[in-house]
């Protein structure tokens, strides 16, 4: 960034941007942690360390860490395929992944009653597959339901913060690689790894930071409060518990969410700085010793 | 290598998966009626949540002296219609207790629950009841007393959707009762009553408890149309902020329990459920219900908090719109009266 | 990039491996819960449908969520702008701290995000009672839906904006500085050009999560059906939790909805593709 001396057009957008960011989010981050501490610290982490809240927390980090470990999964191979091959149909697929972003989370949590529930015309089948297998394993209205519809909100996270990193970098480089005879598994830890592990990890963030917020989709699919409620579900419940306290319980408990996800967001940007370093490092090796 | 990679990616996965099914698995291995513990899922609807999380530590102390063996009451709440709904699609409730005898006819429509539920238990299988009153503001600037007040200009309305919450239509339905004895029926001016007081509504919330917050929290609308007993808890919430005004004529709100057969069955729970729903008639849960505002169904229960509750109002039941059936494809399906008033 | 590659010739291993696995994920994941809902709808005859989408309240919601996610949009537009150009050209202190908030509306839960709002802008809250003195009124109203589809939109827009302002190279504007040319004349006719294909793309984005918004916009918009702030999402709600289940409308309205998410997305694609190739010059 070229250092210029602040000119009035600066300030002015500086402070038009700021005045947004301010009332559009800081107030009501304030709001919420204002409001979560009105009764005091006691009433505040006697909601924290309620047994329902601790419940909820456990099944909000149960379906974070799974809808994590499924999308990156699935991101990493979906980008792959994307950024790697021509085919017929890539757009479309590529576009198709992206639906999970404009679908609205009730008609994911629709979608998948209408599937998986008793009602679903999948049900005759889980019922099989459960007599098969000897277990009881419901797919809606349980864990695994809510697990589901997390990586259904979360889907798109990794492989769209891959897809560019990998198409930018091209493929020269794992060419070249197989020329010399490297298999497939190697080329992608020694050569594709390295140059998108930060980008990875920045998709494994924001793809986390979202499933601690789910609401619309869980709620369809988890009303056992104590058993398959998240975090988001827990908060609702008491804010709908209507009594004063409860309500405060609720800010309570909200700030710990807002707490897990500005922790989130922090980790992202830091990430995100030492990769940009990293690149500027990587750049000046490049051009320190011209390579291949 | 690439290979070893995708075989760890597809352990990973596979043990995810298991993982998931296992903790799914737990739970339902608990829902053993052979062992120590009995677990029981009650879904039931919003503003019933103190009323049994009181309710269900008694009766765990009373079932563990019973039967000597200890129960576990996983509960879950949202609005009636919605909770319904989610057991038909596979919410595991071994019990339901939810607002109106409709929510529950849909549960047995759908073959979860045997016909005959409603002679199960006693008084149709409603343990308590309620009615539909008005909460104002302190001081009831605007002089409400009754229903026609309600449809003076300048007076604002809050009360959720009779669309999308089973239990708003009881304040709907209550409203028709007034205009149907002030106007002896004649239709004509029925409707456009009805269609007044709901054009004065502000704010029209999704359910019950969503109308209260936007009354009592958010601070909007002069007179909430309420359920007694969520008036009654408002009021005993902020002491000093509100009045309750109870109409001339209103409606006795029956909230019906009733045992979810197939998943009792499945669950082993049919006889725990039984003694769940049965033991809400006993004379200490009987007055326990009272203590959370719900009128006990024993009648010289209900005499002891004749402080509490207005015992002379005039109340109508929903056998003179005919049953649930007939009060949905009458008023709130669409294209019917609902939908005429409200559209006017 | 993709030029030095063939088509019909892979040179990269793992195809069939990853075209596999994704499109068995995807389906499986997203695709075949979504086509229940298709599946469901076919329950009821064309007539039926077009008569339940023609309803008046029906219309009503659909042009509320569109209408007002529009205008979101566009406020995110202006703004997303304004907030990614300050990020990635200027200094200023809590820029970082700025940079990282940027996302939290993804992860704030929108029921949070929904009462917070609702409360903030009631006649009793902070900004409302400041603005009502102003004569606006923003919860239960459509100005309120707007606010909160601002809330949920706005990192869509600016994450879209960011990568490339970062590329853009600032030589572009010092030559048309060099030249003489005004302020306004060079952001109009060289770096709006440049970023317009991200900008709808984040603009076409934040409308798609607008229009299906649930959880945020239910308690601020007061469900209104005369004063039209009853959004689709609601009467999808409405018609499941009414005491006749109605999953046939409920599923046919879905569709509809999800029927808008696929035009907005395949507007989506076009553009990132027209980014991709700009970036590629």
């Amino acid at each position: 960034m070229k250092k210029k001396k602040k000119e009035p057009m600066q300030y002015l957008l500086i402070g038009t941007g700021t005045a947004f960011f301010l009332i559009m989010l800081v107030f009501p981050l304030a709001e919420v942690i204002f409001r979560s501490l009105k009764d005091g610290l006691q009433v505040y982490s006697s909601a924290i360390i309620a047994e329902n809240t601790l419940s909820a927390l456990k099944v909000t980090l149960i379906a974070t860490v799974f809808a994590v470990l499924v999308n990156t999964f699935f991101g990493l191979c979906s980008a792959w395929l994307l950024t790697r091959f021509e085919f017929r149909g890539r757009q479309a697929l590529s576009a198709l992944i992206d639906i999970p972003f404009s679908v609205s989370p009730v008609i994911a949590g629709l979608a998948y009653i209408m599937t998986f529930g008793r009602m679903g015309w999948a049900a005759p089948f889980i019922r099989w597959l459960n007599d098969l297998l000897g277990t009881d394993i419901a797919l809606v209205f349980s864990v695994p339901g809510v697990v589901l519809a997390t990586i259904f909100v979360t889907f798109p996270f990794v492989s769209r913060e891959l897809i560019p990193v990998l198409q930018t970098h091209g493929t020269a480089e794992e060419e070249a690689a197989v020329m010399f005879g490297a298999k497939g598994g190697y080329i992608f830890r020694k050569v594709t790894l390295p140059h998108i592990k930060w980008a990875l990890l920045y998709g494994i963030i924001l793809c986390a930071a979202r499933a601690f917020g789910e609401f619309g989709a869980v709620y369809a699919v988890s009303r056992a409060r104590g058993k398959t409620f998240t975090l988001p579900l827990e908060i609702d419940a008491l804010y709908m518990a209507g009594s004063a306290e409860s309500i405060t319980q609720a800010f309570a408990v909200s700030s710990l969410l807002v707490l897990l996800s500005v922790i989130m967001l922090i980790i992202k940007q830091v990430v995100e700085t030492v990769s940009r370093n990293r690149l500027k490092v990587q750049a000046q090796q490049k051009e320190d010793k011209p390579c291949m | 290598m690439k290979k070893n990679l995708l075989k760890k990616a597809v352990l990973v996965g596979l043990t995810a998966l298991l993982l998931a099914g296992s903790l799914a698995g737990c739970k339902s291995s608990q829902d053993n009626a052979d062992s120590d513990t009995v677990t029981l899922t009650n879904v039931s609807y919003d503003p019933t949540r103190e009323f049994y999380e009181a309710y269900n530590q008694k009766f765990a102390g009373y079932y563990q002296e019973k039967t000597g063996k200890t129960i576990e009451i996983t509960q879950s709440h949202g609005g009636s219609g919605s909770q319904a709904r989610s057991v038909i699609e596979g919410n595991d409730a071994d019990v339901v207790t939810l607002a109106l005898a409709h929510d529950i006819t849909l549960i047995e429509e759908a073959g979860l629950i045997e016909p005959g539920w409603l002679e199960e238990f006693e008084s149709s299988s409603a343990p308590y009841t309620s009615t539909i009153v008005f909460l104002v503001r302190a001081g009831n600037e605007k002089g409400i007393s009754d229903w026609d007040d309600l449809t003076e200009d300048h007076v604002e309305v809050i009360t959720p959707d009779p669309k999308s919450s089973g239990g708003a239509c009881w304040n709907f339905l209550a409203a028709w009762q007034y205009a149907k004895q002030t106007f002896n029926g004649d239709e004509t001016a029925m409707k456009e009553f009805v269609s007044k007081l709901y054009h004065n509504v502000l704010v029209m919330d999704s359910g019950a408890r969503g109308a209260t917050t936007t009354f009592v929290e958010n601070g909007q609308g002069d007179v909430l149309i309420a359920w007694e007993n969520e008036a009654l808890l408002a009021l005993k919430e902020y002491p000093d902020e509100f009045e309750l005004v109870t109409p001339s004529i209103s409606i006795l709100a029956e909230p019906s329990v009733a045992i979810v057969d197939e998943n009792a069955e499945k669950d082993g729970t049919q006889e725990a459920a039984k003694e769940y729903l049965s033991w809400l008639y006993s004379d200490e849960a009987q007055r326990l219900a009272g203590e959370y505002f719900y009128r006990p169904s024993d009648n010289t229960i209900l005499q002891e908090f004749s402080d509490v509750f207005d015992l002379n109002v005039e109340l109508c039941t929903i056998d003179d719109f005919g049953g649930w059936d007939q009060a949905y494809a009458d008023f709130f399906s669409d294209d019917t009266i609902f939908d005429e008033i409200y559209s006017q | 990039m993709n030029k030095n590659k063939t088509y019909g010739k892979r040179i990269l291993p793992g195809f069939g491996l990853t075209m596999g696995i994704t499109v068995a994920m995807l389906s499986l994941l997203i695709l075949i819960p979504l086509s229940s809902i298709l599946l469901y709808s076919f329950h009821m005859s064309a007539k039926e449908f077009l008569a339940l989408i023609l309803r008046p309240n029906v219309r009503q919601a659909f042009l509320t969520s569109a209408s007002c996610a529009l205008i979101a949009a566009v406020i995110n537009c202006i703004f997303g702008l304004n907030l990614a150009w300050i990020l990635v050209r200027y200094d200023f202190p809590g820029k970082r701290l700025m940079d990282a908030m940027i996302e939290l509306p993804f992860a704030l839960p929108t029921s949070v995000a929904g009462i917070t709002l609702t409360k903030m802008y009631s006649d009793q809250g902070v900004l409302g009672k400041l603005l009502l003195k102003a004569g606006i009124e923003v919860s239960y109203t459509k100005t309120g839906i707007v606010i909160a589809m601002v809330f949920i939109g706005i990192p869509f827009v600016v994450r879209a904006l960011q990568p490339v302002l970062e590329k853009l190279p600032k030589s572009l504007e010092e030559a048309g500085e060099m030249s003489g040319a005004g302020r306004g004349y060079i952001f109009r006719r060289i770096i709006l050009p440049e970023l317009m294909p991200s900008l709808l793309t984040g603009f076409g984005l934040a409308l798609a999560r607008g229009i299906g918004e649930y959880g945020s916009v239910i308690y601020i918009s007061g469900n209104s059906e005369k004063q039209g702030t009853q959004v689709v999402s609601y009467i999808i709600m409405q018609k499941l939790n009414s005491g006749n289940v109605d999953y046939e409308g409920a599923a046919a309205i879905a569709l509809v909805l999800l029927f808008i998410s696929f035009l907005l997305l395949f507007f989506v694609g076009i553009m990132q593709a027209a980014a991709g190739r700009r970036t590629i010059q």
